[in-house]
């Protein structure tokens, strides 16, 4: 029989703000994208210093995580995050970084983040979830995408619980919208709940 | 539930243009690696798709102008499993498109496509597929690292079995470009001489380029594989190197095995990843010791097409096939002796045998690893 799904916890990054469940937690209003995550890392308090060494994509994907998994015992969780413009960001700090043969730079450092999925490696060594994991990439956030994996995941026993949501970095623009499903919890894990709470 | 099956598929790379044009020149064990030359004069070794040839195939189906060299590969590649299957586009048909860069090389000032800002998106490239073949769902576009060609498979297999969709098109490519080429060689990744899985003498990657597609079905025909199982596990240990103990791969084969319900000494052949890296062969070989796999006959491809990134899973999987029907195991290129701390079986010459279930692995950057099971249906 099919297990009765829910949105166990949603979060969301966005216009200087960050909300849990609805409610918000934290605002400030920074100069630019780098001191704005870098408040919410203070705020958050994770003790974890390999966050400076991030990109902004997988910045925003670890504090976004941080949020809900802070007391989160299950460890068969599974990964699915998708946003539209991949590790654009990042791309084009290592193309500015070969443009020029006279000023020729590629770093190792950078060029590591050209991949959108980076963000998944660094959740799942800070977790230590050795899960199922996916980055996919959209136009906009496709709630029939993510509504049917995650309920393929679990329903099939390939984990317990799924991680999920869209974390996009372009430019100035950043937005994050995360959540946990499970068996636990009180929002029906449907397609219009996701976009209901995408939405707000 | 229902099954999956992959009926049909093609593959576009230095090797040719058609799965079975490929798989002959892997028969003869012809590489199509070869040396080329970077921007800056230094020497390096690549197998890249003949640009020329491209365009005169893609004459046929489109205007040469309007897509860029990865677009041209991918639809070319879908047009010819499309008009192979006569396959009717309805709602319930999906696409999937496994991708690590992209068009990144449009970034680059050098390219005929560098104005249009768009086109480095990957939705971008998602509707120029969608578009020409009017699909009727958004691309559902997959870019995992190294794992996105195979890993795409895991994900229309998944579908195809919940009854989403009837049938998946996944096509995979990537593209050797300045980017990708100045990124490894950062990371002194790259060997100076065509590379060799698995060997005590391999010195990193070599890079290539292709595309390969697949048609993912809720229906068989003759000659069609089963997915039988699959599983996508995270090492959770670091995000530039593999696990030394080869935990995630492991687990990712364990689930493939649990799902397929069947040992791993059912295994008749490992279409391992082998990207002749110090620390990714190695990890390999813990991780098949840990599975009871090193008899099993194990082969990389990458010393015939380099490491292909997002194609490469998909790609390898299709070369996988044709060794199925063909009842044939393609000699490891580039293996001379062994170089791994488990004694894993490489196969060191071409030669007929039945096989029946093979195995499809992929490991890379994010400590992302996948497995995929596959087995013949009839003979």
């Amino acid at each position: 029989m099919a297990k009765e799904l829910y949105i166990q916890n949603y979060c969301s990054i966005k216009n200087n703000k960050v909300s849990l469940n609805g409610n918000l937690i934290f605002e400030e209003n920074s100069e630019d994208i780098k001191s704005f995550f870098k408040s919410v890392y203070q705020y958050l308090d994770p003790k974890y210093s390999k966050f400076f060494k991030m990109d902004a994509l997988s910045k925003l994907a670890f504090l976004s995580a941080e949020i809900l998994m802070k007391e989160e015992a299950k460890k068969n969780i599974a990964i699915i995050l998708s946003n539209n413009a991949s590790s654009l960001d990042t791309d084009r700090k290592h193309q500015d970084s070969i443009n020029d043969k006279e000023n020729y730079y590629p770093s190792p450092a950078v060029f590591v983040y050209t991949l959108p999925n980076i963000g998944i490696g660094e959740i799942s060594i800070r977790h230590q979830l050795k899960s199922e994991n996916g980055f996919f990439v959209f136009e906009n956030y496709n709630t029939n995408f993510h509504y049917n994996y995650e309920n393929i995941l679990i329903q099939n026993n390939k984990s317990e619980a799924v991680l999920a949501g869209w974390v996009n970095i372009d430019g100035d623009s950043y937005e994050a919208f995360l959540y946990l499903v499970s068996q636990n919890g009180t929002i029906e894990h449907t397609e219009k709940n996701l976009k209901q709470l995408y939405n707000n | 539930m229902r099954e999956a099956f992959i009926t049909h598929h093609n593959v576009i790379s230095s090797l040719g243009f058609s799965s079975e044009e490929n798989f002959e020149h892997l028969k003869k064990e012809h590489s199509g690696i070869q040396k080329f030359q970077r921007d800056n004069g230094d020497d390096y070794y690549s197998s890249q798709v003949d640009k020329e040839l491209l365009d005169k195939e893609f004459t046929k189906i489109g205007d040469v102008t309007l897509y860029t060299t990865l677009e041209k590969m991918m639809l070319l590649s879908v047009d010819t499993i499309l008009k192979e299957s006569n396959l009717k586009i309805t709602k319930k048909t999906g696409l999937v498109i496994a991708t690590t860069k992209g068009n990144v090389d449009v970034l680059s000032p050098d390219s005929s496509f560098y104005k249009d800002k768009k086109r480095a998106y990957l939705p971008e490239l998602g509707k120029q597929i969608q578009g020409f073949f009017n699909f009727k769902n958004e691309a559902i576009i997959l870019s995992n690292a190294c794992v996105s060609g195979v890993l795409a498979v895991a994900v229309s297999q998944r579908f195809i079995k919940d009854g989403l969709y009837d049938d998946v098109i996944i096509v995979s490519g990537d593209l050797v470009s300045e980017f990708i080429l100045s990124g490894f060689t950062s990371f002194q990744a790259i060997s100076d001489e065509p590379c060799q899985p698995f060997s005590k003498n391999r010195k990193g990657i070599t890079l290539g380029e292709a595309v390969a597609s697949a048609i993912v079905s809720s229906e068989k025909n003759k000659g069609a594989v089963q997915i039988i199982g699959a599983g996508s596990c995270n090492d959770a240990n670091h995000i530039s190197g593999p696990s030394r103990t080869g935990e995630g791969l492991f687990l990712s084969v364990q689930s493939a095995l649990s799902e397929a319900n069947i040992k791993s000494k059912d295994i008749d052949y490992i279409s391992a990843h082998g990207t002749a890296t110090n620390y990714n062969d190695e990890m390999e070989s813990m991780a098949f010791e840990r599975l009871n796999m090193l008899q099993t006959p194990t082969n990389s491809l990458k010393g015939y097409y380099g490491h292909t990134l997002g194609a490469s899973g998909l790609l390898e999987t299709n070369m996988g096939i044709e060794s199925l029907k063909n009842n044939t195991l393609i000699a490891s290129k580039g293996f001379d002796e062994i170089g791994v701390s488990q004694p894993i079986t490489v196969i060191e010459k071409t030669e007929t045998k039945k096989i029946r279930v093979f195995l499809k692995t992929a490991s890379g950057f994010g400590g992302c690893n996948t497995a995929v099971i596959f087995r013949k249906i009839a003979d």
